[in-house]
């Protein structure tokens, strides 16, 4: 089902704008991803979709050929998993699975079906009879996405439905549910604050600030070509050179020069850990104030590039001594000139 | 092991409180079945006292029973609404109204039935029916009903389990019938065990609003401790035992039942 916002706006009773006119365009079996800092409007964008907040005067919201703006949620078909999941307590798993089936008075025998079909398509099935409060994090997940598809929703809306377990757990189930997204074959709108959470799942992703949309892409577009600094931080923590800038050339706070892919007048200079390399005969200097090992590489905090520690990923054996100085490169080509006037229109 | 000073202390304490309690109520009871109390136990024991407590009483006995469960069903009727409605809307407004419907609490009972009786007085129909005592009774075991339901509704996330049933595509009726009354069900019983044994037990209210036609329970254990001979009363008292201790223990496990979900 292809789902379309028009103009979807919200104000509270209170003044407050949750979400400033937004449009949408959600292809078939697309799975989107809302991404942004709490209160950027992303819940309230999902709530408007579901039918649980009521829009504000002008919006439209169109599922396929049908307007539903002005239908309440019982009546929308769309499946909802909650950030607490919701579970009815007075169910068992089994129950609260069918339960979306029983609203639509489908024969017993029909309920029994899908809900078999669907335990088994989560790995559900040992659990089947268990009451839901006996049931871990993890389960409960699964549990709350099984009983949100079985009804055979048009659209399949979740709220943060990984940020209430634990973090090793979270980085699992991440990868189980895009799995079971892709399974579903159905459109998906999924909330998230977590940009690894966002790039991990979604077929695209809509970078959200202050109730707008503020950029729309595939995980890979909005890494390489964010089109502000404020995409630019949260979707992959760049970070702001700052210095003065004459025509295609940086001085740094420091008096050094960096070299630019173009004029960057009027623009703000933005690099990625990955970008800046430790070498030998770089041409900036820079005094390591941090170094901390992760695995596969040290994340090394330098100062006297920017006036912010700048961070860099050295894939070296052994990483620089805190507070020794060392030499930087960092590729002009990997550079990217934002200006910020983009994000506060 | 040798005990130590304190704790026999605790022990004795402990005993001497429960024969406080224990002894006046074994006493009495033991009179409802001694056939003369004035010469003790050595007169025999007998039921004849609890048999005419039976024939005298046996319509306070069923009038009891009968403003106990129609008080049960006005307040759920009335009262699991009330703590929804509440519930569903926290506020300001929802406290002032939640502490105005606990007023009986507060007033005594005798105020409230005298208050009835002026507004109501002079309706004769309505004065001589039981369901003048039945108004009462509602409005004083009310606030119990709506805040041991509304105990439970408070304590869990009425709104979001709500959106979750409603995005399965369940009417507002759906949703109270298959989550909010099974949720708050450990409530719902713990508030009707309430009910019933402050309906079943209560005296000041109901003994201003009863007429000689109407006698309660408690107003006949009044009447007979006044007018007939102890052995009587006593019967009456043990008769009053067996309704209402059964009924106290199981509000007893029922709200520590509902205290537990609360959790």
């Amino acid at each position: 089902m292809t789902l379309t916002l028009r103009s979807g706006s919200k104000t509270y009773p209170d003044g407050t704008v949750a979400l400033t006119p937004t449009d949408l365009h959600v292809k078939p079996g697309e799975i989107i991803s809302l991404l942004g800092p709490p209160g950027c409007g992303k819940t309230t964008l999902l709530r408007l979709v579901a039918g649980l907040e009521r829009p504000d005067k002008g919006s439209e919201i169109w599922f396929g050929e049908d307007n539903v703006t002005h239908l309440p949620v019982e009546k929308r078909k769309v499946g909802m998993v909650f950030q607490s999941y919701a579970l009815f307590p007075n169910m068992s798993v089994r129950r609260n699975i069918g339960y979306g089936l029983k609203m639509q008075k489908l024969p017993v025998e029909e309920i029994d079906r899908r809900v078999a079909e669907v335990l088994a398509l989560c790995q559900l099935e040992p659990y089947a009879d268990r009451s839901v409060t006996a049931l871990s994090g993890g389960q409960r997940q699964r549990v709350a996405l099984a009983r949100a598809f079985a009804p055979r929703p048009r659209i399949l809306l979740l709220d943060e439905p990984l940020s209430a377990l634990d973090a090793a757990l979270r980085d699992r189930l991440r990868d189980e549910l895009a799995g079971l997204l892709r399974t579903f074959g159905i459109t998906a709108i999924f909330v998230t604050h977590d940009q690894d959470e966002a790039m991990a799942i979604a077929d695209r992703v809509v970078v959200m600030s202050h109730g707008r949309i503020v950029q729309t892409g595939t995980p890979e577009e909005l890494y390489r070509n964010p089109n502000s600094p404020f995409v630019a931080s949260f979707v992959g923590q760049a970070m702001e050179i700052d210095g003065r800038i004459e025509g295609n050339r940086l001085v740094t706070p420091a008096g050094e020069t960096l070299c630019l892919p173009r004029s960057g007048i009027g623009s703000t200079v933005f690099v990625r850990a990955e970008d800046v390399r430790i070498t030998d005969d770089g041409p900036l200097s820079a005094r390591v104030e941090s170094v901390t090992f992760l695995g596969t590489h040290y994340r090394v905090g330098l100062a006297g590039i920017a006036s912010r520690t700048i961070f860099a990923l050295y894939a070296g054996k052994s990483a620089p001594a805190v507070a020794s100085t060392v030499r930087i490169t960092i590729d002009p080509a990997t550079l990217m000139l934002l200006s910020a006037k983009d994000e506060m229109k | 092991m040798r005990i130590s000073m304190a704790r026999t202390l605790q022990i004795v304490v402990t005993i001497l409180t429960c024969a406080f309690l224990l002894v006046p109520t074994l006493q009495s009871v033991l009179a409802g079945v001694t056939v003369n109390y004035f010469r003790g136990l050595s007169s025999g024991l007998t039921f004849q006292w609890i048999s005419q407590v039976w024939d005298l009483y046996m319509d306070s006995i069923f009038l009891s029973i009968w403003l106990a469960i129609t008080c049960l069903v006005c307040t759920l009727l009335i009262g699991v609404p009330a703590a929804y409605g509440l519930a569903r809307r926290p506020g300001w407004a929802s406290r002032v109204l939640e502490e105005f419907v606990s007023l009986p609490l507060a007033v005594p009972g005798l105020a409230l039935a005298l208050a009835l009786l002026q507004l109501y007085g002079s309706m004769r129909g309505f004065r001589t029916s039981w369901t003048f005592i039945l108004a009462g009774h509602v409005l004083y075991t009310l606030p119990f009903m709506i805040r041991s339901v509304l105990a439970v509704l408070s304590s869990m996330d009425l709104k979001t389990l709500e959106e979750g049933a409603a995005s399965l595509g369940a009417s507002p009726w759906q949703r109270f019938r298959d989550v909010v009354i099974p949720n708050a069900m450990p409530g719902i019983l713990a508030g009707s065990l309430t009910v019933v044994t402050l309906s079943i037990g209560e005296f000041n209210l109901t003994w201003m609003l009863h007429t000689p036609y109407l006698k309660t329970l408690p107003v006949g254990l009044a009447d007979s401790y006044a007018s007939m001979r102890l052995e009587i009363a006593s019967a009456y008292t043990l008769v009053f035992f067996i309704i209402i201790v059964p009924l106290l223990m199981a509000m007893q496990w029922a709200s520590q039942r509902a205290q537990r979900i609360g959790k």
